[in-house]
């Protein structure tokens, strides 16, 4: 297993920062990790959430499933229904979690990525996105991943692992679903084109098996029994993937972020 | 998405019948088959009378031939009007030719033995005779050039393949190429060789500043005229689309609001209207299918046979492939198989929320795996029925020298693993 090292903080400016702070949350969020994954133990666990959605019925909806601090430990601080809304409310709120539309007028959820990436790499207290679409089209979700989220959940998701999936975030791991692992084994399926670099353009045995795994509809408790891993190192290859997502020049990536003019 | 035939719409059936020139099934301009349609006559009489002509009173029925080439249009004259679709390009992107039908043969054997005859015979006495051939060189030429034309027009509604492009190129190059040489033996013939030089220097320099002047513009106005169609003909497509899957959506909720009391019918046909714009919204360009259609590759039939299971037990299950391949005996096989779990995992698993489903080509494996999260059973305590089911799951992934695996303990949910080779023949 390989360790995210600081060096990564120097490649691109955007996303290594990011990258960067997953080892050292990594550590800092085994302790965590291990009280495993049910949200009924929500109660001494807070986080601090802004929804971005156009849509004031699916706001409204979240708000209703997840709002309700008491049992979920979810706060919604803030909403915003369009680009320039959202940065606003950000740069305001300061949340640790950013609930985000990937389709939003005024540039989509890329745009509001682009203009908070100082935030999103600020040392104290990073804030951190999910993305959340109805969207299919591969060019969508590895666009916003390659933009900076640190998931992709899609809507139809329930409001336990949604709230799952938040507090996963915010402990700075990855969150894939089973759609979004489909498309990054697709993306970095075996081609003749030779790596631009080995280390990030290929996905090592344990990250595949990881990622089928996720796209089979396994929970990662699940996969660590199956690989006889701990939930926790099935987090680190999770991240290890999305830094790869991330950083990579593979050619479907590059293809998929020019697509949504992300380079 | 379903391509459908439209004809273009300047051939829409016109009250009163016109005379076109016929655009396919032609040698020259499409004059005699399209009066031939026009006069329900065989096409070949139409020829000979034309030849007769010809030879009879050469200049007479080349003229009339020629009026009726520039004065009637192009249509679909002198062909029953087979709805022909507007791109017949097969999956793997090939046309077929037809086969040229025998009267057109004939015509062209005809039509040379007859042009032969009247350069034997056209005796029109003394210097006239040596005019004749240049003169037949310049007409043939004219005539390519025509055609060309003529193909330029036609091509609204045929797309025609780089190959043809550079054919019809070709062919255009060649008239000119004809033409020129008639008028320099014209030239041969009339004056002396020594005028011959300057006169070609002078044209060659008159024909070369025109290509320079007007070459870049001719280019690209055919450019963007060919951009626009492509744009048009797109445009028409998505338009097609859009109306049907509105009208689908206000048919769907309709019927929602009819059956708003019974919450499975409801979540049944919701679920289909989304995979209906999902379908249209996040296919690949030129994917499109129906969801009638046969599918021929894995990805487009796992996606079927799930979208059939949702439909019938109104649990949804979501679909995840990585790869694709056509679908051969064996991978036929193991998506019944496949179907056969999903319908499993629907009826018994669909209380544990959405079922999963995962397909993978990797090389020459296809794996195939269904999950649910129900109650899940104890595999030594099945009922008869259940284990009817297994055994058509595994004794056919047998049968077809693939691999199944069912697992599942209760409280866990059920999976199931498929597993089959493709066959050899099969590359994708």
């Amino acid at each position: 297993m390989t360790t995210v090292g600081g060096q990564a903080a120097g490649g691109s400016a955007e996303n290594g920062q990011a990258a960067g702070e997953t080892a050292e949350q990594g550590q800092a969020a085994g302790e965590a990790a291990e009280q495993g994954q049910a949200a009924g133990e929500a109660a001494e666990r807070r986080v601090r959430v802004v929804l971005v959605d156009d849509h004031r019925m699916f706001r409204a909806g979240v708000q209703a499933e997840i709002g309700r601090t008491d049992e979920t430990g979810v706060e919604v601080v803030g909403e915003a229904a369009d680009v320039d809304q959202a940065v606003t409310v950000i740069h305001a709120t300061r949340p640790e979690v950013v609930l985000l539309d990937v389709h939003l007028p005024g540039g989509g959820g890329v745009e509001v990525l682009r203009r908070c990436a100082p935030l999103a790499a600020a040392g104290e207290n990073p804030v951190r996105f999910l993305a959340l679409s109805v969207s299919d089209a591969a060019e969508d979700v590895i666009g916003v991943i390659r933009g900076g989220a640190r998931g992709y959940v899609t809507k139809t998701i329930t409001g336990r692992d949604l709230i799952d999936s938040i507090f996963r975030v915010q402990e700075g791991d990855a969150v894939f679903s089973p759609r979004l692992a489909g498309f990054v084994l697709d993306a970095f399926a075996s081609t003749d084109a030779p790596p631009v670099d080995e280390d990030l353009d290929r996905l090592t045995q344990r990250e595949r098996e990881v990622l089928r795994l996720i796209a089979r509809g396994y929970a990662y408790k699940e996969i660590g029994k199956q690989l006889f891993i701990s939930v926790k190192t099935v987090e680190s290859h999770v991240s290890a993937v999305l830094r790869k997502l991330q950083l990579s020049n593979r050619h479907e990536l590059t293809r998929w972020a020019t697509a949504r003019r992300l380079v | 998405m379903p391509v459908t035939a439209r004809m273009p719409e300047t051939t829409d059936d016109p009250p009163v019948r016109k005379l076109y020139r016929s655009a396919d099934g032609r040698m020259l301009g499409g004059v005699a088959r399209g009066l031939a349609g026009h006069l329900g006559l065989p096409v070949v009489w139409v020829r000979l009378a034309f030849l007769g002509l010809f030879l009879a009173h050469g200049p007479l029925g080349v003229l009339l031939y020629a009026a009726f080439w520039i004065a009637v249009p192009l249509g679909v004259g002198g062909r029953s009007q087979e709805a022909r679709t507007l791109f017949e390009t097969t999956s793997d992107g090939r046309r077929r030719l037809r086969k040229p039908d025998r009267g057109q043969v004939v015509a062209l054997i005809a039509l040379l033995v007859g042009a032969a005859v009247f350069a034997g015979t056209a005796d029109l006495g003394g210097d006239a005779n040596r005019y004749v051939w240049p003169t037949l060189l310049v007409g043939v030429g004219v005539v390519l050039v025509w055609r060309q034309v003529d193909n330029a027009r036609r091509a609204q509604w045929t797309d025609s393949g780089r190959r043809k492009r550079l054919f019809q190129l070709a062919r255009g190059l060649a008239g000119v190429a004809l033409v020129g040489m008639g008028l320099t033996v014209f030239l041969l013939v009339r004056g002396s060789v020594a005028q011959l030089g300057t006169a070609l220097t002078a044209a060659i320099a008159v024909l070369a500043g025109m290509a320079l002047l007007a070459g870049p513009w001719l280019v690209r106005m055919s450019q963007d005229l060919t951009e626009e169609r492509t744009m048009r003909i797109r445009a028409q497509e998505r338009a097609e689309v859009a109306a049907h899957v509105h009208d689908s959506v206000l048919h769907t909720l309709t019927l929602i609001q009819r059956n708003a009391d019974d919450p499975s019918e409801v979540r049944r046909l919701a679920r289909a209207q989304e995979r209906e714009l999902r379908n249209w919204l996040y296919r690949p360009e030129g994917t499109g299918k129906d969801e009638a259609d046969e599918p021929d590759t894995l990805a487009d039939a796992v996606r079927k046979a799930a979208a059939e299971v949702e439909d019938k037990h109104g649990v949804p299950l979501e679909v995840v492939v990585v790869g694709d391949c056509p679908l051969d005996e064996g991978l036929a096989a193991q998506m019944q198989a496949a179907r056969e779990a999903m319908v499993n995992a629907a009826k018994y698993g669909g209380g544990g929320g959405a079922v999963q489903v995962y397909a993978e080509v990797e090389g020459r494996t296809v794996f195939v795996s269904v999950r649910d999260r129900g109650p899940g059973f104890d595999l030594h305590a099945v009922p008869d029925d259940r284990m009817g089911v297994r055994e058509s799951i595994i004794g056919r992934m047998r049968r077809y020298g693939g691999t199944a695996r069912v697992r599942s303990a209760p409280g866990e949910g059920t999976e199931v693993e498929l597993e089959m080779d493709r066959s050899e023949e099969a590359d994708g």
